[in-house]
C-alpha cells in the first residue's frame, strides 16, 4: 500500500510540473501584451460608411461563400439588425440615432481580430491562432465543434454549420490572411468607395485614428474602439456617435480573455499538488483513529481481564484462607473437645474408683473393674 | 410490493421494458436524423446560442450527479465512515454510468465526433478550461470503471483480478476526489471567459468554487434519492446488510448536505456582496435568483436539518429529491436562462423536442445499464464468496 501511494504522489506532482510547463496562469502578473510589433489591423471610421453593402458582396466573393438571399444592393436587408452567420462574415447594419429618420449611422461588423483572443484561449484544440501579422485565423482540420470559441467571443463573432452533417465548421472573418499572404489588401478594404475601411499598421491606425478625433473633434467622439476593448483588438473604430448606439458595448473591460481563467487554471497544479496530500492525511488520520479505538479497546479488555483475574484469585485466596481457619479452628475444637472428653472420663474413672474403695476397703487389687 | 415488480419483471413486456423500449426505438429514429441531417435537423443551436440542453442538462447536470461516486467513496474509504460501505458500490455504478452517459450525450453535440481524442492526440489546447474538462473526464471514466470492476470481476468469477483491483482501493479514491475537484470546478470555470454574456448575479469569479461545492451537494442527495428508489424497486436484491444501512445513509448524507447546503448558501451571498450586486435582486433576474437561493438552497438545508434532528428519513428523501432538482436548476440558469439574458427573447434559446428527445433517450439508456446491472452483479449486496473492501 505504501509503496503505491508513494508512486501516486510520484505521479501527482509529474502531472502538476507538466500542467505548469507550457501554460502562462500567473493572473496577477504586470504582464502587458501589446499586440505583435508591425501586426497589421483595420481602422473603420464609421463616420465615413455609406451602407452600401460592397464590402459584404467583395467578402462574399473573395471567400467564396454561397449567394445571399438578396442580392447585396438590396438595401432593404439594413430593416433588420443582423449578426455574422456561416454565410457571410462581415454584416453592416444601420443604426437610426435618438429614433430620428434620416440620421442614419452604418456600421460594419466583423471579427476583431483581438490581440489576445477569447476564442484561441479557449480552444481545446488550438484551431485558432492570432497570428503575427495580425488575423486570427481558424483551422478546420483540427476542429472538433465544440463551440466553446462562440461562447467566449465577447464580440459574438463566430458561427457555425449547424446543417451540415459531416463537415460542419466554425466560419469568421480571416483579415482575408489568404490574401495579404500574396500582398493583396483584405476584400472589404480593397472594395469600400469611401475608404471608410484603411488597412495598415496597428500602430499606425491608431496614431491615424488620433490626429481624425483630434483634427475634427466635434465630428468624433473622443475614443477609439478596439484600442483597449478586451486588451485591445486589431480591428479599430472611431464614431461620431455613442458606440452602445450601434450596438457596440463599451461595458467590456480592457481585461484580456486568458486572463478571466488565467486564476482557474492556475488553481490546477495546485489542487493536482495539494489534495493527495490532503487526502493521504485525512485517510492516515481515520485510520488512525481506528487503529487508536482498536488499541484503546483491547487494552480496556485486558485491563479488564486483569482485573478480573486479580480479583478472583483474591477472592481464592480468601475463601482458601477462610477454609483454612475454619479447618484449624474445627481441628483445635476437636482437639479441645476430645481432651475435655478425655479429662472428664479420667475424672469419671477416678471418681468410681473412688467410690468402689470407699465401698470395698479390702477387695483384692488383682480384680479389676470388669468394665 | 418487490415480490410483484420482480415478478413481473420477468416478463418481457412488462410496462417498465414497454416504455424503456419505445424511447429506445425513438432515440434510434433521433439518432439517425442527427447525423444524417446535422444539428440544424434536431436542434434550435443557433449562433447566439451554441449550446443547449445537451451541454446545459446532459453535460452539466450529467457531471454534477454522477458525483455520488467521489463522494461516497471518499466518504468510506477516507474519511472512514465504514458504517455506509453498502452505499459505495451503488454510488460507484451511477457514477460510471452517469460519466459514460455524459460522454455519450457529447458525441451527439459536438460537430465531429469522431475528433474527441484530438485534444489529446492530435494537438492540445491547455489553455483551455474544456481541455481540463476533457482530460478529467476521460481520466475519471477510466478510474471509474476500474472502481465498478470488482463487482463485474466477482460476476464473472474472476478472482485474481478482482483481488488486484480491490488492493488499489484507496489509491483509486483519492485519484478520482483529485480529478473530481478539478472537472466539477471546471465545468463552472467554463463560464469565467463570458462576463459579458452571463448574469451579473450568476456570473463570478468563485463560479469554480461554487460548482465544486454544489457537486458535493448534488453527489449526497443524488445517493440518497437513489438509495430511496432502488429500496423501492430493488428491495430483493438487497441483502441484510443494505436494508441495515439505508436510514444511517440518509441521516449521515442528509447531516452532511444541511452543512454544505449552508456553507453553500454563505459563500453565495458572499459572491453577490464581493460584486456589489445587491441591486439586481429588485429585477426580475433577482427574484428568480432568489427562488433558486431561498427554494433550492436555504430551504432544503431546513428541512435536511429538520430531518435529521427528527430522524425522519421520509423528509430527507423528499428533501434530497428537492435538491436534486435544485441543482438542474442552477446548471439550467447558469448556462441557458442566465446566458445570453442580454439578448431579445426572438434570440434566446428554447430546445427542440428533438433535443430533449435525445436526453430522455440517454438517461433511459443509463436506466436499462443500472436495471441490467444491479440484478445480475453484486451491487446491492456482498457476494458471499469474497470478503468486503
Amino acid at each position: 500500500m505504501s509503496i503505491s501511494r508513494r508512486k501516486f504522489l510520484g505521479w501527482m506532482s509529474a502531472a502538476g510540473t507538466a500542467t505548469l510547463i507550457g501554460r502562462r496562469s500567473q493572473a496577477a502578473t504586470t504582464h502587458h501584451f501589446e499586440g505583435y510589433p508591425g501586426s497589421m489591423g483595420v481602422l473603420h471610421d464609421i463616420t465615413r460608411c455609406i451602407g452600401c453593402r460592397r464590402c459584404e458582396a467583395a467578402c462574399n466573393k473573395v471567400n467564396e461563400l454561397p449567394p445571399p438571399e438578396k442580392p447585396f444592393d438590396d438595401l432593404s436587408v439594413l430593416d433588420k439588425q443582423r449578426r455574422t452567420h456561416a454565410g457571410a462574415y462581415t454584416v453592416v447594419n444601420r443604426h437610426e440615432i435618438d429614433g430620428v429618420a434620416g440620421s442614419a449611422v452604418f456600421n460594419k461588423k466583423q471579427c476583431n481580430h483581438c490581440l489576445e483572443p477569447a476564442c484561441a484561449s479557449v480552444c481545446f484544440v488550438r484551431a485558432f491562432s492570432k497570428t503575427p501579422k495580425g488575423p486570427v485565423i481558424y483551422n478546420e482540420s483540427v476542429c472538433v465543434g465544440c463551440r466553446y470559441c462562440m461562447i467566449a467571443c465577447p464580440f459574438e463573432i463566430p458561427a457555425y454549420t449547424y446543417d451540415d452533417p459531416l463537415t460542419p465548421r466554425v466560419t469568421k472573418c480571416t483579415m482575408c490572411y489568404p490574401r495579404l499572404q500574396k500582398g493583396l489588401l483584405p476584400g472589404c478594404v480593397d472594395s469600400c468607395p469611401t475608404e471608410a475601411l484603411v488597412f495598415g499598421q496597428r500602430d499606425h491606425l491608431i496614431k491615424l485614428a488620433r490626429q481624425r478625433i483630434e483634427k475634427y473633434p466635434d465630428k468624433y467622439i473622443d475614443h477609439i474602439y478596439g484600442e483597449r476593448e478586451m486588451g485591445g483588438t486589431s480591428w479599430l473604430y472611431i464614431s461620431g456617435v455613442p458606440f452602445e448606439s450601434l450596438g457596440m458595448r463599451m461595458d467590456l473591460g480592457v481585461t484580456p480573455a486568458p486572463d478571466l481563467t488565467a486564476g482557474a487554471l492556475g488553481a490546477v497544479p495546485m489542487v493536482v499538488g495539494l489534495w493527495p496530500v490532503l487526502l493521504t492525511g485525512i485517510y492516515a488520520v481515520s485510520q488512525r483513529k481506528e487503529k487508536i479505538a482498536a488499541e484503546e479497546q483491547a487494552a480496556a479488555v485486558s485491563q479488564a481481564v486483569t482485573q478480573a483475574e486479580a480479583e478472583a484469585s483474591a477472592k481464592l485466596a480468601a475463601a482458601k484462607q477462610k477454609a483454612e481457619t475454619e479447618k484449624q479452628a474445627a481441628i483445635e475444637k476437636e482437639v479441645k473437645k476430645a481432651l475435655a472428653e478425655a479429662v472428664k472420663a479420667q475424672e469419671e474413672a477416678a471418681k468410681a474408683r473412688q467410690v468402689e474403695a470407699e465401698a470395698e476397703p479390702k477387695a483384692p487389687a488383682t480384680d479389676p473393674e470388669p468394665n | 410490493m418487490s415480490d410483484t415488480v420482480a415478478k413481473v419483471d420477468r416478463h418481457l413486456f412488462s410496462p417498465f421494458n414497454i416504455v424503456a423500449g419505445l424511447i429506445v426505438i425513438m432515440g434510434g429514429v433521433l439518432t439517425v436524423l442527427r447525423f444524417k441531417g446535422g444539428l440544424a435537423t434536431v436542434t434550435n443551436l443557433s449562433d447566439y446560442n451554441p449550446w443547449g440542453i445537451w451541454i446545459g442538462f446532459d453535460l452539466l447536470v450529467g457531471v454534477a450527479l454522477a458525483a455520488g461516486g467521489y463522494v461516497t467513496s471518499a466518504a468510506v474509504y477516507l474519511f472512514g465512515m465504514k458504517k455506509l460501505h453498502g452505499a459505495v458500490r451503488p454510488a460507484i455504478l451511477t457514477g460510471f454510468l452517469g460519466y459514460a452517459l455524459v460522454v455519450l450525450a457529447l458525441h451527439y453535440d459536438v460537430g465531429r465526433p469522431w475528433r474527441l481524442p484530438y485534444p489529446f492526440i492530435m494537438q492540445s489546447g491547455t489553455t483551455s478550461l474544456l481541455f481540463e474538462v476533457a482530460a478529467c473526464v476521460a481520466l475519471y471514466l477510466t478510474v471509474l470503471f476500474v472502481e465498478f470492476s470488482p463487482a463485474a470481476l466477482e460476476w464473472l468469477g474472476l478472482k485474481r483480478a478482482r483481488s488486484l483491483v480491490v488492493k488499489l482501493t484507496i489509491l483509486l479514491t483519492i485519484f478520482g476526489v483529485v480529478l473530481s475537484t478539478l472537472h466539477q470546478s471546471s465545468l463552472g470555470a467554463l463560464f469565467l471567459i463570458a462576463p459579458s454574456k452571463l448574469h451579473p448575479l450568476w456570473y463570478s469569479s468563485y463560479l469554480p468554487v461554487y460548482f465544486f461545492i454544489t457537486s458535493i451537494i448534488a453527489g449526497l442527495s443524488m445517493v440518497i434519492f437513489e438509495g430511496s428508489l432502488s429500496h423501492r424497486y430493488f428491495a430483493d436484491k438487497m441483502d441484510a446488510q443494505h436494508l441495515a444501512e439505508k436510514d444511517t445513509l440518509a441521516l449521515s448524507f442528509g447531516k452532511a448536505a444541511a452543512f454544505v447546503l449552508a456553507g453553500y448558501f454563505m459563500i453565495k451571498m458572499i459572491g453577490v456582496a464581493a460584486s456589489d450586486n445587491w441591486h439586481y435582486l429588485a429585477t426580475g433576474y433577482g427574484a428568480w435568483f432568489l427562488v433558486e437561493m431561498l427554494g433550492f438552497v436555504a430551504l432544503p438545508a431546513f428541512l435536511y436539518a429538520v430531518g435529521v434532528r427528527e430522524r425522519n428519513v421520509k423528509l430527507i428523501r423528499v428533501t434530497a429529491a428537492w435538491t436534486v432538482l435544485g441543482i438542474i436548476v442552477n446548471r439550467f440558469n447558469i448556462c441557458l436562462v442566465a446566458f445570453n439574458y442580454r439578448l431579445p427573447s426572438a434570440e434566446r434559446y428554447f430546445p427542440h423536442w428533438m433535443e430533449i428527445g435525445i436526453s430522455v433517450f440517454i438517461v433511459t439508456v443509463g436506466l436499462i445499464l443500472f436495471k441490467f446491472i444491479v440484478t445480475r452483479m453484486p451491487i446491492l449486496y456482498e457476494h458471499p464468496d469474497y470478503e468486503s473492501h
